[in-house]
């Protein structure tokens, strides 16, 4: 979230859109209650279900899955042709004024630079015109046809209320209203905050669905601002907290990112992260990242990483394709090009798509080791269960190691939510029998792996026998130890240059934040956005003073904000050229004529003047994009794609299936079926009383919500025959589900480019473990395609067929 | 004095002082030593309370634990668990699966010990955690041994490792993620995701 649960309760309109935060994040949702209730605030919902969110919202309109850039292009389109724009913020605070190269263009669903048969572009021309003297060129009275401005007016104007109804189904008086009380936020005094989750993400073009909705924000002027911002929902208790350390294949903690091939030293490296300013005076704070890197270098291998060795860069392993995302490597699971895995808390089994291909690539691996709380799917895949569970165990030959964990309760350590809050928790039980928790466990492997290469020897073992491990007991880190390392610490004292008597970071001390860090080995950070969180006046992210200064919302004494404790981000956007505040009434800081003061941390250099440094301080730009370079796969702005698996085609683009650069291995494209074959639109959910394939674990939730369903629209039973409550049978072109039919008016068939949709609703949450009855999970349904920047799978949208069957014998 | 009582204690008194009212009256003298002696200790009499944090969604609404006094090291349970009114954004609500959270750390299919399932076996057995992290140390580093690519074929060094692969939990800890990232990654590990990427 670019702010907070609790500020939510200072917006003017909540648009909830490809998300559900009644059923999905129930007591954040509260704020939203708090808003409708306080401040008059209205709620909109957008969604091919009228979900629990719908029914307490002002507006509730309908829109088939997959098809959010239509809509908010539309919207984006409505407020330019009728003046709902914060000009001056649109002009200061985003790039607006920039002017485009000559090469760049768009027609017909794609940008220039397609090539077909590598499913890629090339983007050298989706770059700013640079001036001689090296920044970008800018036209501020918007006039000049190249400025970003006159292209996205071009852009967007395709997406007219017709259009809107034609692609999305959603009727054009519904859609104009709701652009309608959107296009109030523009006034400076109005705040509109987004709160989206996985029906955003969980699309082939996702990052771009995001990517509009930031578009717009940026257009009405509410980012930066109490009420204001782009709220991603996070789903899990840390998953904030595993993206920001980046445990994920291309990344390293705080958004650093992992060398690729090209990447020959470090030099080359660097090279290409110099951020370097692309307006005069910004301060594109990421050309600090030689100090990030090298920090955390230093945390991983200490005495080890020197600027000899430069700072053990070759210890890190280069990337030759741009990711080794989960769908790649059950790919590789599937061509039997991997022999283990190691599933830590996870259940993929169950929640990643195609489960024939799954099981398929588990059973080709020699070992898995599954650690967790819970007896999960995954660590049976080798059991039948009969049908929910359909193999053979004797020609499975995967051997399969089960580690108990410990659970939350047993713990101690900090998460981060998705307010960016790092906050403490104590344990107040044991892990129970022989469970033990993950630190332990992680710290054997380490301890036995080391011993067996200082032993034996083998393939490249310094990063392993040099890997930095200080902690008082090496058998089993404590959490505090740890956060200590992740916070960063002084390793060598540094003297001010001024004034050699003076030690200005003492060795052996934590640093206060990342403005300490440095380049030249002096300093260890394991993650730099962290740093602040436990310092030298002890663990901030145990902090408990729940005071409210100001009433803002804001609760800066409680816990740890990343970054430095700022609690709402960009926040020197919530005030003018002259560094005042747009909206007195929701002040977050404000400019005295010497620095920025506040409710809040400024998200600015305290002494950067309001006229000069702009709010967008991570960027080069300084300001926020519209359009966005090079820097996405797929387009520089979004524009309509269908799903893979999609009723119709594309109207704008008939040819182009799906997104034209996701990347589809081999064999996937031929699993992709029809609407020929396929009639029906399914998406999947969750209900509020289950938590993904866990809380089927626990009798309260699963006496709840007892067993496996799917819901089909009053129209769409009538004309199957299906009756409420009887049994069907689901199945894509990848599997097949058997399940009970709830027959709702929630779902309501839409007209898309004339042909009428029905949409199947298929919520997740059963399998063959736990209290739950047996049953089946959208994901032996959906297609193996992912986002194209991200590749975070396409499980909302994607085609089915569906007919009446006898009920099961056995139950 | 109050404090001293326990409620047992508490209501044999007043259920003696009911033999003078009007169950006592109807001759319904028995019930109440009968009732007294029925009454089980408040579970929440004397607790020792812990503030931890919702594992489920992002919220990460406050929780209280409370475990019963006196449990001896390594052994200790809990009780019940609630809201904590305290939390600035919960404010001591919980959602459905917030409230159930007892039910989560007491259940069934809790994991208790290390199993093992060999090829084409059709059960688990139990195994010890000696004998368990030794065989997994051992089939990583042959592995990593038999596979690590240190140079591709232009001869830039890679140093990456491909044939196994590590999936990390999004329930842990910042800590625990962090020592994970460490040894995952000092092996050159490059298949590595967690829930952030679906």
């Amino acid at each position: 979230m670019t702010n907070l649960w609790t500020d939510i309760r200072n917006t003017d309109l909540v648009i909830i859109m490809g998300g559900n935060a009644a059923e999905a994040h129930p007591c954040g949702f509260k704020w939203v209650t708090e808003a409708k209730a306080h401040r008059g605030a209205k709620l909109i919902v957008v969604d091919p279900r009228f979900t629990r969110s719908a029914s307490v919202a002002d507006v509730y309109a309908p829109i088939r899955q997959g098809s959010d850039i239509a809509f908010l292009l539309g919207v984006v389109n409505y407020c330019i042709a009728n003046n709902k724009v914060q000009q001056d913020y649109v002009k200061l605070f985003t790039n607006a004024t920039y002017l485009v190269k000559d090469g760049y263009g768009y027609k017909d669903g794609l940008f220039t630079g397609y090539d077909e048969a590598k499913r890629d572009y090339d983007r050298s021309s989706w770059e700013y015109q640079i001036g001689a003297d090296g920044f970008a060129m800018v036209d501020e009275t918007l006039q000049n046809p190249r400025c970003v401005w006159n292209l996205l007016k071009q852009h967007v104007a395709v997406y007219t209320p017709e259009m809107v109804e034609r692609i999305c189904g959603t009727p054009k008086d519904k859609f104009l209203k709701i652009a309608a009380m959107i296009g109030e936020t523009s006034s400076p005094t109005k705040a509109m905050t987004s709160m989206y989750a996985l029906g955003w993400t969980q699309h082939s073009k996702g990052s771009q669905n995001i990517r509009g909705m930031a578009m717009l924000q940026l257009i009405l002027g509410n980012i930066g601002i109490r009420g204001g911002g782009m709220n991603a929902l996070r789903g899990h208790s840390n998953i904030q907290g595993l993206t920001d350390l980046g445990l994920m294949s291309n990344l390293l903690p705080g958004y650093l990112t992992l060398p690729m091939e090209a990447d020959a030293d470090l030099g080359t490296y660097m090279g290409k992260r110099g951020f370097k300013p692309l307006r005069p005076n910004q301060m594109s704070y990421w050309q600090n990242y030689k100090k990030f890197f090298v920090s955390f270098q230093k945390a991983m291998w200490g005495s080890a990483a020197t600027p000899d060795n430069q700072f053990a860069y070759h210890y890190l392993p280069k990337l030759d394709v741009p990711t080794y995302d989960v769908l790649r490597a059950f790919e590789l699971m599937f061509d039997g090009k991997m022999n283990g895995y190691v599933c830590q808390g996870f259940n993929p089994l169950l929640s990643f798509p195609n489960r024939r291909k799954l099981t398929v690539a588990l059973s080709k691996l020699k070992f898995l080791v599954v650690m967790d709380p819970l007896d999960t799917e995954t660590a049976r895949f080798w059991e039948n269960h009969g049908e929910h569970n359909d193999v053979d165990p004797t020609q499975i030959k995967t051997e399969v190691f089960q580690l108990p964990t410990s659970c939350f309760a047993e713990e101690e350590g900090s998460l981060t939510n998705s307010g960016r809050w790092l906050q403490w928790h104590w344990r107040g039980s044991d892990p129970p029998g022989q469970a033990r928790h993950d630190l332990w466990i992680m710290a054997q492997l380490f301890r036995r792996l080391r011993a067996l290469y200082e032993k034996e020897g083998g393939a490249f073992s310094e990063p392993i026998t040099k890997l930095h491990w200080p902690y008082a007991d090496p058998n089993e880190p404590k959490a505090e130890e740890v956060a200590r390392e992740v916070n960063g610490y002084v390793v060598e004292s540094v003297k001010d240059p001024n004034d050699p008597a003076k030690t200005i970071l003492e060795a052996g001390k934590q640093v206060a934040s990342f403005a300490a860090l440095r380049d030249d080995g002096s300093t260890a950070c394991g993650c730099w956005i962290y740093a602040g969180s436990y310092t030298e006046a002890g663990n901030m992210m145990a902090r408990r003073d729940n005071s409210d200064a100001g009433n803002a919302g804001l609760y800066s004494k409680w816990a740890f904000s990343w970054p430095a404790n700022r609690r709402i981000l960009y926040n020197r956007a919530s005030c003018d050229l002259s560094g005042k505040p747009w909206d007195a009434s929701r002040k977050i800081i404000e400019w005295n004529g010497q620095n920025w003061a506040g409710f809040d941390v400024p998200d600015i250099a305290p002494t950067a003047r309001p006229d000069v440094v702009m709010p967008f301080i991570m960027n080069p730009e300084g300001v926020g994009r519209l359009w966005v370079r090079g820097m996405m796969k797929d387009g520089p702005f979004p524009t309509h794609y269908e799903p893979f698996e999609s009723p119709i085609a594309n109207p704008l683009a008939p040819k182009v299936r799906g997104n034209p650069v996701a990347r589809v291995f081999k064999g996937d494209m031929e699993q992709f079926g029809d609407a020929r074959d396929y009639p029906y639109a399914a998406t999947s959910y969750r209900l509020t009383e289950h938590f993904h394939f866990w809380s089927k674990h626990v009798w309260v939730n699963a006496v709840l919500q007892p067993e496996f369903f799917v819901e089909i629209s009053e129209q769409l039973a009538k004309e199957k025959k299906i009756e409420p409550g009887s049994w069907v049978r689901v199945w894509s072109k990848r599997g097949a589900v058997k399940a009970k039919a709830v027959v709702t008016k929630r779902i309501k068939p839409l007209i898309c480019d004339g042909k009428t949709v029905h949409i199947v609703g298929i919520p997740l949450h059963w399998g063959f473990t736990g209290a739950a009855r047996k049953g089946y999970g959208p994901n032996s349904l959906t297609p193996f395609v992912g986002d194209a920047n991200v590749e975070t799978p396409e499980f909302k949208a994607f085609l089915v067929d569906i007919e009446p069957i006898p009920a099961p014998a056995t139950v | 004095m109050l404090e001293n009582l326990s409620r047992r204690q508490l209501f044999s008194g007043v259920g003696a002082g009911l033999a003078g009212t009007t169950l006592g009256a109807l001759g319904f003298g028995g019930i109440e030593a009968a009732h007294a002696a029925a009454i089980r200790p408040f579970k929440l009499e004397r607790t020792v309370e812990t503030r931890n944090t919702c594992p489920y969604c992002a919220v990460a609404c406050g929780v209280i634990l409370y475990s019963p006094p006196g449990e001896a090291a390594g052994k200790r349970t809990v009780r019940h668990v609630e809201g904590d009114p305290d939390h600035p954004t919960n404010r001591g609500t919980l959602c459905p699966k917030g409230a159930a959270l007892l039910d989560f750390i007491k259940s069934p299919t809790r994991l208790m010990a290390p199993r093992y399932r060999g090829p084409g076996e059709k059960q688990f057995r139990e195994v010890t955690w000696d004998w368990t992290l030794d065989q997994i140390a051992r089939r990583l580093k042959d592995d990593r041994d038999k596979n690590f690519v240190a140079a591709n074929k232009d001869g830039v060094t890679v140093n990456r490792w491909t044939t196994t692969g590590f999936l990390a939990a999004s329930a842990t800890s910042n800590e625990t993620a962090f020592v994970t990232y460490k040894v995952v990654r000092s092996t050159g590990a490059v298949v590595f995701d967690n829930q952030a990427r679906v």
